[in-house]
């Protein structure tokens, strides 16, 4: 009956809606005028002093910032390094320790996750450990390795560890129950339900863990290096000792946008192991 | 085990000689929280009697139905027999040996589907058929999946995830494992229970003519009265929990194969039909007025 009418209120709906009215668009125009409005409030106030004195004004840090992204890859000197080599340095150091601490993590992760008892066990060390500032094991790393590089690599490594070991073991222990009863019903050897069920189910739970311990150890990376000497950290802290203000201006956006590019590449990675779960 | 039987009326079928599978005095206790620690910490609890006094003997290629009020045992009594969950008392025979645990003679179909979301259609098939003979063919492997994938109509969809496919498509996907590794029985745990109601009545007819095929026999769990009539050759029905048994077994004459519309005709159609539902109203009017009282 009402199913033969022309609905005319369908069709307007379809109609391109004006520019202004899409929320991305929106939200755009709202951010670059939160953005132009800080930079113009910064440029105004470091010009007129409303600041402490010797703080830069927006345009001074702009005009830095593009000098050592056009720059930067030279040497002169240990503390006159280009900031793409700083960057790399961290980079590495980070990719090390990490790449160790989930070497370590994951596997561990599993096998605490699918033992009750290893989990009793094992988790007492593991809820004392985390909580501890990554910074508090640098003397500790200093003193048994006598040596800065691998100080750095042992503190990431400390750090990066327990998020990924917490995650896997939470997702291996709490594998959907049907997925282990069709591997029951079938028959499938524990073996085969460890590496067919068990570990792609608990896929998600793991990449999350990496996330959080790539995060802390891009967090704590610029931390230790401060007292390490080269890296991102480094440079900040020599900076620091220059009092060159737009420099460690520059420095610590050049920190948050690679934090992000990381964060997102595991977010990615999220997307791509979750197959229409949410987590 | 001290199972005190409280109602000894539970009709005990002859034992057959051809049955293919039997259930004899079958119960389940789940255990109750007894020793020092817990009577202290004030949190004993008695032991649970389930089901019990369950006897059943299963023909070869029928299609056996398992109907009863929520929470009488339904479930609990097929994952024995799937061997997911353990027997307290009693003995249920496949092909006269015991079944003691899980095993790929028996094909479960699950309530939630249970497909493992990161493989796609294929492989879920080929994870159970690869698990249940290892040793076999890929080319065999191939053939079976291919049969049975074209077997529930899934066709063309081989290479997408469960997360792609509607609910209805999900449990063919279910009922294509559960076949793919040639079980001697399937187990199916209210099958269509998180489905809606129009793809549910497609979906029992497509199991009906599935069934027309094989003729496997069946062991179904349903809540639904309609779908029990429409696809079985007996139906169980069962009394309400705590200690619940077989009230009563019901003989479906309708010849197959069936459609929804001509099992209507057949004279025997209603009075069945009424039967069950005063079943169904007198225990579940029963369970209510327990848990009012209680």
């Amino acid at each position: 009956m009402a199913a033969s009418h022309s609905t005319p209120g369908m069709v307007q709906i379809e109609q391109s809606e004006p520019l202004w009215q899409n929320e991305n668009v929106r939200a755009f125009a709202l951010f670059m005028l939160t953005l132009g409005l800080f930079l113009l409030f910064w440029e105004v106030g470091a010009k007129s002093g409303w600041f402490t004195p010797g703080v830069p004004t927006a345009s001074e840090t702009i005009r830095e910032f593009w000098w050592w992204v056009t720059n930067p890859f030279y040497r002169n000197g240990p503390n006159d390094l280009g900031i793409g080599w700083n960057l790399l340095v961290s980079l590495r150091r980070v990719a090390i320790g990490y790449t160790l601490a989930s070497v370590v993590a994951v596997p561990l992760g599993i096998l605490i996750g699918i033992s009750p008892v290893a989990f009793k066990a094992f988790n007492p060390f593991v809820q004392l450990l985390k909580p501890v500032s990554p910074l508090a094991w640098l003397p500790l790393g200093l003193y048994i390795l006598r040596d800065s590089e691998q100080t750095g690599i042992f503190i990431i490594f400390i750090s990066s560890i327990w998020p990924t070991l917490i995650n896997t073991t939470f997702g291996v222990a709490n594998v959907n129950q049907d997925y282990l009863d069709v591997s029951k019903t079938l028959g499938a050897s524990r073996l085969r339900t460890i590496v067919k069920v068990i570990i792609p189910a608990a896929l998600p739970n793991i990449v999350s863990g990496l996330r959080i311990s790539m995060g802390i150890a891009w967090l704590v990376i610029v931390a230790a290096e401060m007292l390490l000497g080269t890296g991102l950290g480094y440079f900040i802290w020599n900076e620091w000792n220059n009092l060159s203000i737009p420099n460690i201006l520059v420095a610590i956006f050049i920190i948050g946008l690679v934090g992000l590019l990381l964060d997102s590449l595991f977010a990615a990675l999220e997307k791509l192991v979750a197959f229409g779960r949410n987590s | 085990m001290n199972v005190a039987p409280v109602n000894t009326v539970a009709p005990t079928e002859m034992r057959s000689p051809t049955a293919q599978m039997s259930i004899r005095n079958v119960a389940k206790v789940f255990p109750g929280k007894k020793d020092l620690f817990s009577k202290v910490t004030g949190k004993a609890r008695r032991d649970f009697v389930a089901i019990q006094d369950i006897n059943l003997e299963i023909e070869p290629n029928t299609f056996v139905s398992i109907i009863g009020p929520s929470g009488c045992g339904k479930s609990t009594l097929l994952n024995m027999i799937a061997g997911l969950s353990p027997i307290s008392s009693g003995e249920i025979l496949l092909n006269g040996a015991p079944i003691t645990g899980p095993g790929a003679d028996r094909g479960m179909v699950f309530q939630n589907y249970a497909l493992m979301p990161w493989m796609t259609v294929e492989e879920n098939l080929r994870f159970a058929v690869k698990t249940v003979d290892p040793k076999s063919s890929q080319k065999k492997r191939d053939r079976i999946i291919k049969e049975h994938i074209q077997l529930v109509g899934l066709t063309g969809a081989e290479r997408k995830h469960p997360h792609e496919l509607s609910g209805g498509m999900r449990q063919r996907v279910g009922i294509a494992r559960a076949l793919a590794i040639n079980p001697q029985i399937l187990l199916m745990d209210e099958p269509f229970g998180a489905l809606d109601a129009l793809t549910r009545g497609f979906l029992q007819e497509e199991v009906e003519r599935i069934w027309e095929q094989q003729r496997k026999t069946v062991i179904m769990i349903t809540h639904s009265i309609e779908e029990a009539l429409l696809l079985s050759d007996r139906i169980v029905m069962m009394t309400r929990g705590p200690a619940a048994r077989i009230d009563e077994i019901l003989e479906v004459p309708f010849p197959r194969p069936r459609d929804r519309e001509t099992i209507q005709q057949h004279p025997a159609y209603h009075a069945l039909k009424a039967e069950m539902e005063s079943h169904l109203f007198r225990e579940t009017r029963a369970v209510e007025a327990a848990r009012a009282g209680g």
